[in-house]
């Protein structure tokens, strides 16, 4: 047993000095090898006597095990050790910069078409679109403005032909009749896209975006369409709450008419929409003329309901501070990248339409 | 539409401050665009007395003047008038005053070293009158005991400018405003109080509307006012068009202004004198010719209305009268015009000749048929008041009679449009006010519209009478109901939302461009399509509707490289137009990449933008969208804007589709023509509209999940090919082998030169082979191994390198 001892002591000792892996190797042949002290000493359990062989083989087998154990993590040590030194070798300056990237981005117009979406697809909305191009019945006469309508000077309008018959839209209402003479009653819709006048100074260009309402059914009111413009509003701006003023107005194509304004202050040169006592007049609507709806074959006597237009890059530049409407079109790839958005920006009800 | 508080005072009994004005006129629909402080400054135009005037020693045209403004101060002015002499009564400006006609503020000034405090004015310099020669000479024995008081007497009111809509004519005139005013409880109407013409003498000068088709005159009134003598108006009516921001002209015409002002009913005074032998309102004959007040000379075409007499035109009814006719001072003998024209006559007229004036806007949108008299009453007298003279009778040619209007009217209706209740007392206050007639018929109204609103025909419009008299805060807000029967977006309108975030989020900026271009851009891009010109654009720059997105893209990245951005990704969404009828037009993603990719990195290695690039972006942006890339099909095949060698189009199927996407380098020449200069420009079209929505929704392709358990195993090929082979037929021809064998394709590398014959290449190829039913033996492997090999030189005539 003494033996056993000694050579446990001894082989201890000798692994708690630093060693190479080639040492080690050396002392577990040793040990272990095929005449090892420990292998040998396994062959002679045979021959211990009864009484104490029992205990002669635990006693082998607990400092094997203890050996054993040590040199392995000895082994482990040494192969670690080795590894961290290679690393330490291989440190780079993280501060360098990342493999280049580059970022796209949504037009402030394009999110904001969506944002306007998604809040009325809330409560239920659907999208409907026309063409650029509009003859010029769908865009003034079936809208109750008539050939030598003085309202038609309103409207500074592109035409493709001397003749004035075909034109570019110069509002989103014609998706109105479109949408109308194709389906039946009810409809609820916004028809969101450009629309063109010959106009261009610093807050007009000749191409901007509008979006367009109808809502018409059996019972639909003046009310509800204060309601659907006060929710629509409210949900865009995401304000708490809001000042919105109904004045009177007129539109040939809808009667009554209003305008709406919107209350809004400026403080440190900043708009704020919802406070103050200065109005901004951001929307033109109104209740459907029942010539309007006669002309697309929809009975006023049993229908009736609102429309409303609404300036897409107005909203777009109240919301995000934008000053120069003629910036949207410009393209400069510096406006862009600031005022566009990122693509995975999608807005949504459950996520919220900005961060 | 622009008045005074004291103007409507006239027509309207009220005490209400001025702010409570502006906010009852906005809330009724007649909206305050601006207000504008005439008086502001004005006190400080002094009358003053020239004391003595010498030559000024350095200039032959201008003198000093030693004027004495009152509290014993004499300031000395230099001034170029003639008329300015020693004795002269006249208004003086001191340093600080703000001149009314081009606002400019004074300031002691030298003027050829001789310092001038101030200024005489001229009335032109006052606004008050076109007469620029020579200072205001004001009369020695009513102003001697003034000087140094302000000029302008009062203080006056604030210009209220109004935008009148379209639809309210009767508001073109300040009765009408105040009409209106009343009936929203802003005051009481005041009744007019005009005398009516009695007189025994005859209107002598003929005057005839003949019969033709339409004729624009409907009726003509006249009346004739013998031996006057025309002069300047007198104060109060000169203060009244001033107050506005007019200028007095002759009392003559200044009465014509003023009526037509206050009541809206537009006069024309002709010098009866210079009519030869009576009048006759006609259609013009093409040819005719007349001078306008407007001094230009206008050419006539057939059948517009003119007012004639016997020698030619004197003038267009309702627009614009002739010099040939018109008043002057000397004028001894007026005849007084107030007729009907028809609103579409005018306008048609009006837009040919390309005139507008006040006449015009109010003719074109309707006056009051019944106020022919009124006017010819109102203005008559006051002609007779201020020049003297002898009244006729009235004369009213016709052709045709008025109608007057009835509606029936439902009151419920109000409740059924405005979703809140007026009492049927409140109504009936309101029609009357506003000049409706009302008898009551059971539950209904029969109303009979006044004659001065032509906009209401129809029930609705008395609902829009009613709710804005009665105030649209009174419409109570009606919450919506948060339901959706109907999907928002249309299979269509997802992927157009889908595909723009999609390409964004290859690195490209997202731009919105006009739909219209530069024709000299267009060119480049418009291929065989046909140019689709702006009858009235812009400018010229702007001439032409875009028949590629490429055309404003390519002219935007020029400017942002001329900005010194080097390497830029834009793309946009939008229409394209192939003809001038609505719907000719397409949707087309259309992106632009320029510069180099990794420029000036310390860890990659910098190189331009290619045609692998864009198509990586085109194709990743396609399968995102869920279009199966193994079934795409590409050819060589492209627009001539496109680099002939490095562009290509992409069919999301072989067999059936139009073209889905055009890619590729952009024309080296269309840089160098239009002056682009960039290291490489690569481009590309994706056409919305040919993409075919896919049969089944991505949500039931979900369903089929199926992957191999078994073990995979790759093999390399390397063939030698006709360099006419494309990788593409090879793949293709690989992948059609064995399809439930063959998982994988992959091109990884592609050779031509040393120890490749000419016009031949070496493609190699990684072939990973999977079974989804059993691990495959080495004999399985072999065998596919050979029939790749087999089908391949079979094929295409490659051979495998070995």
């Amino acid at each position: 047993m003494s033996d056993l001892k000694n050579i446990r002591d001894q082989f201890i000792s000798k692994l708690k000095n630093d060693l190479s892996i080639e040492q080690i190797n050396e002392i577990k042949t040793e040990l272990f090898g095929k005449n090892g002290l420990i292998s040998s000493k396994f062959k002679i359990i045979g021959s211990i006597p009864e009484n104490d062989r029992k205990k002669f083989a635990s006693d082998l087998n607990q400092v094997k095990d203890e050996l054993q154990i040590l040199l392995t993590s000895k082994l482990k040590k040494i192969e670690r050790d080795k590894i961290n030194e290679k690393l330490e070798k291989e440190k780079v300056d993280i501060t360098l910069p990342e493999r280049p990237f580059v970022r796209g981005k949504v037009h402030p117009v394009s999110q904001t078409i969506d944002e306007i979406s998604s809040i009325f697809s809330e409560i239920g909305f659907s999208v409907e679109e026309g063409p650029d191009v509009e003859n010029e019945y769908n865009n003034f006469t079936a809208l109750n403005t008539p050939d030598n309508h003085p309202a038609r000077d309103m409207h500074d309008t592109f035409y493709l032909d001397e003749n004035k018959k075909v034109l570019l839209r110069t509002h989103t209402s014609p998706v109105q009749i479109r949408t109308m003479l194709k389906d039946k009653p009810p409809f609820k819709i916004i028809a969101p896209g450009r629309t063109y006048r010959s106009d261009s100074d610093q807050t007009h260009a000749p191409m901007f975006h509008q979006v367009e309402g109808l809502h018409i059914d059996k019972n639909i009111n003046m009310g509800h369409l204060k309601g659907c413009l006060n929710y629509f509003i409210k949900e865009f701006f995401e304000v708490e709450k809001i000042k919105m003023r109904f004045r009177p107005s007129h539109f040939p194509f809808t009667e009554p008419s209003a305008e709406v304004d919107i209350g809004y202050e400026i403080k440190n040169d900043k708009i704020i929409i919802g406070e103050g006592n200065q109005w901004l007049e951001i929307l033109g609507c109104g209740m459907v003329h029942p010539n309007v709806l006669r002309n697309v074959k929809v009975d006023p006597s049993k229908y009736q309901g609102y429309a409303f237009g609404i300036g897409i890059d107005r909203l777009a530049m109240l919301k995000y501070g934008i000053n120069d409407l003629r910036a949207f079109f410009d393209c400069d790839y510096r406006w862009l990248n600031h005022f566009g958005f990122d693509p995975l920006d999608v807005p949504s009800n459950y996520r919220g339409l900005s961060r | 539409m622009k008045i005074t508080y004291d103007w409507l005072k006239d027509h309207l009994k009220i005490n209400a401050k001025e702010d409570k004005l502006l906010e009852k006129l906005t809330d009724i629909g007649l909206e305050v665009e601006s207000i504008e402080n005439l008086s502001e400054g004005l006190d400080l135009f002094k009358i003053a007395k020239i004391v003595k005037t010498e030559k000024h020693p350095n200039a032959d045209r201008l003198k000093v003047c030693d004027v004495d403004v009152g509290n014993k101060k004499i300031i000395r002015v230099v001034c170029g008038a003639v008329n300015a002499r020693e004795g002269l009564y006249t208004v003086y400006a001191p340093p600080g005053a703000i001149i009314p006609k081009n606002k400019t503020k004074l300031v002691v000034a030298k003027i050829r070293d001789v310092t001038s405090y101030g200024m005489l004015c001229s009335e032109f310099e006052l606004n008050l009158s076109d007469e620029s020669d020579g200072i205001i000479e004001l009369s020695s024995s009513k102003y001697a005991k003034s000087i140094g008081k302000s000029y302008f007497s009062k203080s006056r009111s604030n210009i209220i400018d109004l935008s009148i809509t379209p639809n309210r004519p009767d508001c073109l005139g300040v009765r009408g405003i105040a009409r209106d005013l009343s009936a929203a409880g802003f005051g009481n109407l005041k009744p007019e109080k005009d005398k009516k013409i009695k007189s025994n003498k005859k209107q002598n000068l003929k005057v005839k509307i003949t019969k033709e088709k339409d004729q624009g005159c409907l009726s003509f009134g006249s009346c004739l006012i013998t031996k006057v003598k025309n002069t300047e108006s007198p104060q109060w009516l000169k203060d009244k068009l001033i107050s506005i921001g007019q200028k007095p002209i002759s009392a003559i015409v200044d009465v014509t202004n003023y009526v037509m002002i206050d009541i809206n009913r537009p006069l024309h005074a002709y010098d009866a004198d210079k009519i030869e032998k009576g009048i006759i309102v006609r259609n013009s004959k093409s040819g005719e010719e007349f001078t306008a007040l407007d001094n230009k000379n206008y050419k006539l075409d057939d059948g517009m209305c003119v007012i004639s007499d016997n020698k030619g035109v004197l003038g267009l009814g309702g627009i614009i009268g002739g010099t040939r006719s018109g008043t002057e001072l000397d004028t001894k003998n007026v005849l007084l015009e107030s007729a009907y024209f028809d609103p579409r006559s005018i306008r048609k007229t009006a837009k040919k000749l390309n005139i507008d004036t006040d006449a015009k806007f109010r003719f074109e949108r309707g006056i009051d048929q019944l106020s022919i008299e009124d006017g010819l009453n109102k203005a008559a007298y006051l002609i007779k008041e201020i020049c003297g003279g002898e009244i006729s009778k009235i004369d009213i040619q016709k052709n045709g009679s008025y109608k007057k209007k009835v509606i029936k009217f439902d009151p419920k209706t109000f409740e059924k449009i405005t979703g809140f209740k007026i009492s049927i007392k409140e109504m009936i206050i309101i029609l009357d006010k506003l000049g409706f007639k009302l008898k009551k018929e059971k539950e209904f109204f029969k109303l009979s519209i006044p004659s001065w609103r032509p906009d209401i025909i129809q029930e609705i419009d008395v609902v829009e009478e009613l709710v804005r008299i009665s105030g649209y805060e009174k419409i109570k807000i009606e919450n919506p109901i948060k339901e959706r029967s109907k999907n928002t977006l249309n299979p269509t309108q997802k992927l157009f939302h889908f595909l723009q975030r999609a390409v964004a989020s290859k690195g490209y900026k997202e731009a919105i461009t006009w739909s219209f271009t530069d024709a000299k851009y267009n060119d480049h891009f418009k291929e065989n399509n046909k140019e689709i010109k702006i009858v009235n654009p812009i400018s010229s720059e702007l001439g032409v509707l875009r028949n590629s997105i490429f055309s404003n893209l390519v002219m935007y990245l020029s400017k942002n490289l001329d900005r010194g951005i080097k390497d830029l990704s834009i793309f946009e969404i939008g229409p394209i137009f192939y003809g001038s009828q609505p719907g000719d037009q397409n949707t087309v993603i259309c992106g632009l990449s320029a510069g180099k990719k990794s420029r000036l990195s310390w860890i990659e290695k910098e190189r331009n933008v290619d045609v692998f690039d864009i198509k990586r972006d085109v194709i990743q942006t396609l399968v995102e969208a869920g279009y199966d890339a193994e079934k795409f099909y590409l050819d060589d095949v492209s627009p001539n804007y496109y680099h002939p060698g490095k562009s290509g189009r992409i069919f999301l199927n072989k067999e059936k589709d139009k073209v889905a996407v055009y890619f590729g380098e952009i024309h080296p020449n269309i840089l160098k023509t239009l002056d682009i200069k960039s290291e490489s420009l690569v481009g590309f079209e994706i056409f919305l509209d040919n993409l075919k929505l896919p049969k089944k929704p991505l949500k039931d392709l979900k369903t089929k999940y199926s992957v191999s358990e078994f073990q995979k195993s790759e093999r390399d090929f390397a063939f030698i090919v006709d360099k006419k082979i494309s990788v593409q037929d090879l793949v293709s021809i690989i992948s059609n082998i064995e399809k439930n064998l063959i998982s994988n394709v992959k091109v990884f590398d592609v050779y031509e030169g040393d120890n490749i014959p000419e016009n031949q290449k070496s493609i190699a190829i990684n072939v990973t082979i999977q079974s989804l039913e059993k691990t495959l033996t080495d004999n399985d492997l072999e065998k596919i191994n050979n029939l790749i090999i087999e089908t391949v030189e079979n094929k295409t005539g490659a051979k495998i390198r070995s």
